[in-house]
């Protein structure tokens, strides 16, 4: 019996003992590489643009390991992401966020998929006080909690639709009208994401003292708003604002051309995964789409190039896209702020890695990333696209337009 | 609230818009309720997957169309497939609870539904799907209010399949068992019909009609894995309200519960147009709750 106890508490010491190597083994600077940790979606629902973020991580690593390295001390070291499958649930991330950081030992962290996840991730990383360089999370309560350690690369969501307001002034004031005369119809899904999305257009459109006529909020499972439509065609505004995930980009496309809606204006978001160009093909044109990133921007960075020197390597690199996802692209931009922090820092220390992160002020091929004291990127703004001839063109924030913009936008027949 | 009543004053012909939408919609609703109301009403089995078989004959549509077919021969297709799924989860789940209580047969087809979710979820993934006609859309009264002719043949062709199953319930020899099965199982055994089959039948017809319901559903409005749940609220409304065996109730309550979406819509804003579904579900039981009341008191 004593025996059989003894034998039982060595044991336990060996798995421990063994555990603390396998522990130590994955530490944050191995040899001459430099372990990052991510808890990423590549099943679940968030799976698609899980494996979107993750290929363009990968995409980063490769290319930094291939042109030099991370110089820290005069030394050139190698990086290297650790992932996990979070499954898509909060609950699983910070879990899996939890066994990074203090099984793994990883000191040094990328973002997850998805507001959602980062939320339920940050709060981990905040507690071990782990940097994490997050590249998918853009609601912008993630950045009023006061978390220290928490970066973003992304423009958060108020920020989303906001230019398309910025651009109904403009247009009123060459057509000689006054912004006060704009009137907006605006239809958001009730989730946290959309209506902080709405918070950013109604900030801009007090700001110009715009008259709102319609304010619905959508239904979570939504999949009819004529009466909604209905009553914009009644109301005649002058831009109309929708924003419901992909479901609301679908539903709107299609029913404002099956109510023939003529409105001079329309802005909505995620027109991309709701694949409106395929779908609705001529119906989709001159809508106004929001894009975190879009490869004919003039954005240019040493390292990969241009936004269209990207999007042509990252085709290179992965079969199977005909479009580069924004996702991917603001996950590389991720992890060239850690190889960039690293080489400021010139050292392995948190605290110091941690400020110099915070310190960042860089251009990249995604856009120019300068972080808040929320730890927001500030630097970069949202981009409006125009679907112009099944094409998408980007005609706003004026700065970086590539096309001119189609006023009024002409209903389809 | 009031500006938007108001504003179907000044501008009536907006009420049109809304009717002719709510109308057409309204027949398919009708459609997937006459279904669960053929399965409550024969086997007294509480259909919960009824949206999610809903939600399949539309993804049918939408494979179809994937391929290069046009979405309205899903009608047919989806007809028979879902005949067929029916089948098979009479056989595996529904003939195993239809002599068990309420409760194990609304779990049973609770289980049923979120299956059906997820697998569709796994096959699909969550983004919504549509099935585009690619039929005219017409504007009448001078450009006011618009007609989508997928809208009108969807009407006609929810109207041609619940005439065809009328026709088919008082004529064929299934039709009458089903109908005498209904009125007494016991009875309708000892005559020599064989009670399981024709459960089996209803149940498998009760799958085809929703997934001709799902393929009209497609070419309107979107689907989505999770949508399911929403059309089995509609067609448990429409069936509490207008009871089993009354068809011409049915469809009626149907139409009814469609235009009174798009008025709440238009009314109250988009997000209450499914509350109002629920809401009318609270009101009609509160309704029959009193009838029944009244009834026992006679009975006293």
């Amino acid at each position: 019996m004593a025996a059989t106890r003894r034998t039982l508490v060595a044991a336990t010491a060996l798995s421990a003992a063994m555990a603390l190597g396998a522990g130590s083994a994955l530490a944050k600077v191995e040899g001459d590489t430099i372990i990052l940790g991510s808890a990423i979606s590549l099943t679940g629902k968030y799976a698609t643009n899980g494996v979107h973020a993750q290929n363009g991580y990968e995409l980063a690593v490769k290319k930094i390991n291939e042109t030099g390295g991370v110089k820290v001390g005069g030394k050139s070291y190698k990086l290297k992401v650790v992932y996990y499958d979070d499954e898509s649930t909060p609950a699983r991330g910070a879990q899996l966020a939890e066994r990074l950081i203090k099984q793994d030992g990883v000191q040094f962290m990328l973002g997850p998929y998805s507001s959602g996840l980062t939320k339920a991730i940050a709060p981990v990383t905040e507690k071990y006080k782990i940097p994490m360089v997050e590249a998918e999370g853009a609601s912008r309560s993630l950045f009023t909690q006061g978390y220290k350690y928490l970066f973003a690369v992304l423009s958060t969501s108020e920020q989303y639709l906001a230019s398309a307001i910025d651009l109904a002034a403009e247009i009123a004031q060459k057509e000689g009208r006054k912004p006060q005369d704009i009137k907006i119809a605006m239809a958001f899904e009730n989730d946290p994401f959309s209506l902080d999305v709405r918070a950013g257009v109604m900030d801009d459109a007090s700001k110009y003292g715009m008259q709102i006529v319609i304010d619905d909020k959508l239904p979570r499972d939504l999949s009819d708003m004529s009466a909604t439509l209905t009553k914009v065609k009644a109301l005649k505004p002058d831009l109309l604002i929708v924003s419901g995930h992909s479901k609301g980009a679908a539903t709107a496309v299609r029913q404002v051309n099956e109510l023939k809606i003529d409105v001079p204006m329309m802005a909505i978001t995620h027109c991309e995964a709701a694949k409106v160009t395929d779908k609705f093909g001529p119906g989709a044109n001159d809508i106004l789409c929001s894009t975190q990133w879009a490869e004919t921007l003039s954005y240019e960075d040493e390292m990969f190039g241009t936004a269209a020197d990207y999007d042509k390597l990252f085709k290179e690199s992965f079969e199977g896209y005909t479009t580069v996802p924004y996702q991917s692209a603001q996950a590389s931009a991720a992890v060239m702020v850690w190889k960039d922090a690293f080489e400021r820092a010139n050292s392995f220390d948190i605290e110091k890695v941690r400020d110099a992160i915070a310190a960042t002020e860089m251009d990249t091929f995604y856009g120019p990333i300068k972080f808040s004291e929320a730890g927001n990127n500030i630097a970069k703004p949202m981009v409006l696209r125009q679907i112009q001839d099944g094409s998408y063109n980007v005609v706003a924030p004026s700065k970086w337009a590539s096309h001119p913009v189609n006023y009024p936008r002409q209903a389809s027949d | 609230m009031l500006d938007n009543l108001s504003l179907l004053t000044i501008a009536p012909i907006f009420n049109v818009q809304l009717l002719l939408d709510g109308l057409f919609i309204g027949a398919i609703f009708a459609l997937a309720a006459y279904g669960l109301a053929l399965v409550w009403g024969v086997m007294n089995v509480k259909n919960l997957a009824q949206g999610d078989f809903v939600i399949m004959g539309g993804y049918i549509a939408f494979t179809l169309a994937e391929w290069g077919l046009h979405p309205i021969i899903g009608l047919p297709v989806a007809f028979v497939v879902m005949f067929a799924f029916g089948w098979i989860v009479y056989v595996l789940v529904i003939r195993r609870v239809i002599d068990r209580d309420l409760f194990t047969s609304l779990l049973a087809t609770f289980g049923i539904a979120i299956v059906v979710q997820q697998v569709l979820n796994q096959i699909y993934g969550p983004e919504v799907k549509t099935a585009e006609s690619g039929f005219e859309i017409r504007s009448i009264l001078g450009n006011q209010v618009t007609v989508a002719d997928i809208k009108l043949i969807s009407f006609l062709l929810a109207g041609g399949l619940a005439a065809a199953i009328v026709v088919f319930m008082k004529r064929s020899r299934m039709g009458q068992a089903i109908r005498a099965t209904a009125q007494d199982p016991r009875a309708a055994k000892i005559m020599g019909i064989d009670t399981d089959r024709v459960y089996a039948f209803t149940y498998s017809l009760n799958a085809a009609i929703c997934g001709a319901a799902g393929v009209l559903i497609t070419m309107i409005w979107v689907i989505q894995p999770f949508y399911g749940i929403t059309h089995s609220i509609r067609s448990f409304v429409i069936v509490t309200a207008a009871g089993f065996g009354n068809l011409p109730g049915v469809i009626m309550a149907g139409l009814g519960l469609g235009v009174a979406e798009q008025y709440s819509g238009f009314v109250l804003g988009a997000e209450f147009q499914q509350a109002t579904v629920v809401g009318l579900l609270v009101a009609v039981l509160v309704w029959r709750q009193i009838q029944q009341s009244r009834i026992r008191q006679v009975v006293q």
